[in-house]
This record gives structure tokens, sequence and C-alpha cells, in this order.
């Protein structure tokens, strides 16, 4: 029975000490560990804007416009806080739409707007056929005109 | 070996175990078979098209539940490898090992259709946000731990060396879980989870749910007939061994 | 029902790779651990067998008495 608790003892330390080390490597790299910053990020200088990174936000409602070339893409990523404006040639994804989320990765160009070689689209965690879909969006839109 | 009154850890005998993990395998197998059908059915036939994904979203109802059982099977060997290291059990021991070719099975499948449900959804089969490069790393544990307690001859430091890996290498499971919440990350958060009300569909998230119940059966029948090899081989010196052999031969 | 027709189905609205490349490579995985799994049981009873022989033939059986 001694030998038995001391073992558990010792496993029991042992895992806090590690739990405690991975803790303390997740936080030193958690700058590392995001996959995209936020438009605010991007305002306060928090993003690495010297290298490519990625953005991350919805695509505004209504910002989509094709270019006269017809292969440039420009529309505007924000966290309804900040947003960024974004020109972009090459295949969107299926799921890339207005008032969506998507990841874009690129460079900050010297006029401010971003230069994206990639975009991916982000999509929520909601499932539901598209009846409810519907019902969900008309019972937003009463509750928007509702409050106006 | 007469007792008066069950005793749960008369189970906890390899002797014991072996004719019950026998017994209990067949019925774990044809549960899962029976749910898997029904999942199935209910995947295609019963719960709808997705309003933003369409038909692609199907792949949800492999997808999450492989990916729970990868992670919750880490767990479990985790925890049996905890209780051969204080006990000193070697029951214990085998199920950690019977368990984890399953684990990396699921682990694989969760990765898989992850990445074909990614390109078509994300526009990218891979990315290396947080919740994807956990998951990569936990196959590569359980390929560790599996390359592990086999690289090492004598079985109890080969059980030893094992269980320390699962115990270190449980800490990515809530890493994994968690990821989509601490960081930014380009997958989804979670749609069914214990603080708050599932964001599906009522059909959708049955499918779901009865293909886990069928990934569990199936995990449970399956690790049950492994540690059976197991228990044979370890206890090969013991006496009913040899009468179980004896039977075999006679069967064969 | 979801699906008009067959070929609807196997179409999955355009997206047949990716769901039905999902559910295949699970299928297989699965078979094969369940081959692998049923091999390995094989093996190890017929090498419990080998070992068994080869013991016996070097020494006489020492015939154990039932244990308790």
């Amino acid at each position: 029975m001694k030998a038995r608790q001391k073992r558990l003892t010792l496993i029991v330390a042992g895992l806090l000490l590690l739990g405690g080390a991975a803790a303390l490597i997740l936080n030193a790299f958690q700058d590392n560990l995001v996959f995209f910053h936020t438009p605010t990020e991007v305002a306060e200088g928090k993003a690495p804007t010297g290298r490519t990174f990625r953005v991350g936000g919805l695509v505004e409602a209504g910002s989509i416009k094709r270019a006269a070339d017809g292969i440039t893409v420009n529309f505007v990523v924000t966290d309804t806080a900040k947003s960024i404006p974004v020109s972009y040639s090459g295949p969107l994804p299926d799921l890339f739409r207005e008032g969506k989320g998507a990841v874009v990765q690129g460079k900050l160009a010297a006029d401010g707007h971003f230069e994206a070689s990639e975009v991916l689209a982000k999509h929520d965690e909601n499932y539901m056929p598209p009846e409810a879909q519907h019902a969900v969006d008309q019972a937003h839109e009463a509750s928007r005109t509702m409050s106006q | 070996m007469t007792r008066s009154r069950f005793n749960i850890f008369r189970f906890a005998v390899p002797q014991n175990f072996y004719p019950l993990a026998g017994k209990l395998a067949p019925i774990f197998a044809v549960t899962a078979a029976v749910l898997f059908l029904a999942g199935l059915w209910i995947s295609f036939f019963i719960a709808p098209t997705d309003a933003q994904q369409g038909e692609v979203y199907r792949v949800i109802f492999i997808h999450v539940p492989a990916a729970w059982m990868s992670m919750f099977i880490y767990l479990v060997m985790a925890f049996w490898s905890a209780v051969g290291l204080v006990f000193n059990t070697r029951l214990s021991a085998m199920m950690a090992h019977a368990l984890a070719p399953t684990g990396a099975m699921f682990c694989f499948v969760a990765l898989w259709t992850g990445a074909l449900w990614g390109r078509p959804t994300w526009g990218a089969y891979w990315v290396w946000d947080a919740r994807l490069t956990s998951q990569l790393l936990l196959l590569f544990l359980y390929f560790g731990y599996i390359a592990l307690i086999n690289a090492i001859d004598d079985p109890r430091r080969a059980d030893k060396a094992g269980a320390i890996l699962a115990l270190v290498g449980a800490i990515n499971v809530p890493i994994i879980y968690f990821s989509v919440k601490w960081w930014n990350t380009l997958h989804q958060g979670a749609s069914v989870s214990l603080t708050k009300a599932p964001s599906m569909a009522t059909t959708m998230l049955m499918g779901m749910l009865v293909m886990a119940f069928a990934a569990w059966a199936y995990t449970i029948a399956v690790t049950l007939w492994r540690v059976r090899s197991l228990i044979l081989e370890r206890e090969r010196n013991a006496e009913w061994v040899n009468e179980e052999l004896d039977r075999l031969e006679a069967a064969a | 029902m979801n699906w008009g027709s067959a070929e609807a189905f196997w179409n999955m609205g355009g997206a047949a790779t990716f769901v039905w490349g999902s559910y295949a490579v699970t299928l297989i995985v699965i078979v094969v651990e369940l081959i692998l799994l049923f091999q390995r049981r094989k093996n190890t009873v017929s090498r419990l067998l080998r070992l068994r022989r080869g013991r016996s033939a070097r020494r006489q059986p020492a015939n154990v008495s039932e244990s308790p």
C-alpha cells in the first residue's frame, strides 16, 4: 500500500509538472498559434505586417466587386469594429459569400489595402435545412426592422 | 477460485477476463453493425440538406464521431496506463495496448474526412491551424505509442514506457478540444457540447449521435477481441492457456 | 427522402468525390483493421501451438495436475 501511494503521488506530481510546463509553453507561443489576425489587431499594429500574414473576419455585405479586368475581386473583411479592403485574383471557395467568414493570406500594400494570395472560407458550426435557415433569416430581418 | 459473492475485481485477472471478453465482443460487434446501418440511413435519407454547405456536409456523420473517438480512446488509454502504473495490474496495460490501433484508425479517419470536407468548403485540404495541427500530433502520438511498446522486448518495461507516453500525450487531448476556443482557427467551433444547446437540426444531430454510438460499440468489440490475443501471448506459460490451446487445437 | 433519383443520390449535389471519398476510405480502413485483427488472433494461436509442440518434443510433457 505504501509503495502504491508513493507511485501515485509521483505520477500526479509528474503530470502536474508537465501540465504546468505545457501551459507555460502554450502561453509563450500563443501569438504563433493563431491562424489569423483580426482587422482590429491589424489596425493596432499587432499583426506582423512586414511579412505575409493572414487576416480573418466577415466579408462585408455588398462589398464584393469584380474589377474591370474580370479576374481581380475586391471585397472588405471586417470584424465589425475595423475593416480592411482586400484585393484578390484567383479561385474563390464555394462558401465564400458576403456576410460569411473568410480568412485571407497575403501582404499589406503601401496604400493600406490587403493584397491576398489565398482566400479561405470560414464557415460556422450551425447546420440546418434551407427552410430553417430561411426562417432564421426572416426572424433576423424582422428584429432588425423592429429596432430601427 | 470459488468465491461466495460477485466481485468486479475478479475480472481484473486475465484468466477470468479472457472468456468474458470472448462473450461480450460479438454482442458489441452486432450492436455496432446495427447502429452503423441505422446511422448511415439517417445520414443519407433522413437528415436534410444543409442550407450553407449543401450535401457535402454529410461528411460530418463520419468526421465528428471519428474525431470524438480518437480523443476519447486516447484518454481511456491514459486511464488504463495510470491504473497499470499505480496498481501494477497486468490487464490494464494490455487494455491500453489493445486500444491504440483503433484510436489511430479513428484519428486517421478524422484527418482524412476533414481534408475531403475542407477542400470544397474552406478551399483547402489542409491548413496549419491549431485544431488540425494538434489532431495531427495525436496521430503521431498513437504511432509513437505503438512503435514504442513494440520496440521494447521486456513486456514490463514496454508497459511502463508506453504508459508514460500515454499519460504525457493525454495533455494534447484538451488542447485539441479547446483549440477552437483558445485561438483563432479556420476550423469552426463545436456544434455539440455540454455547455450549450446543439447548433444542428435534430435529425442531423441524431445521425451524428447514432454514428458515434456505433463507433463506441465497434471500439469495444475490436478492443476486446484484440486484448484476447494479447492475453494469450502474455499468459502463455499459464496452465489455463495450455487448456485453452487444447480446446483450440481440438476445434481446428 | 432527399433524393429524386439514384443518380441524384450518387451525385451528392456535385460533392460526390468528397462525400464518397470519405465514406469509402472509412469503410476500407475498418475492413483492414478487422482483417488484421483476425489475422493476429490466428497467428497468435498457431505460434503458441508451435511453441508448445517444440517444448513437449524436447522433454516429456510434465502433466501438471489441475490447478485449484
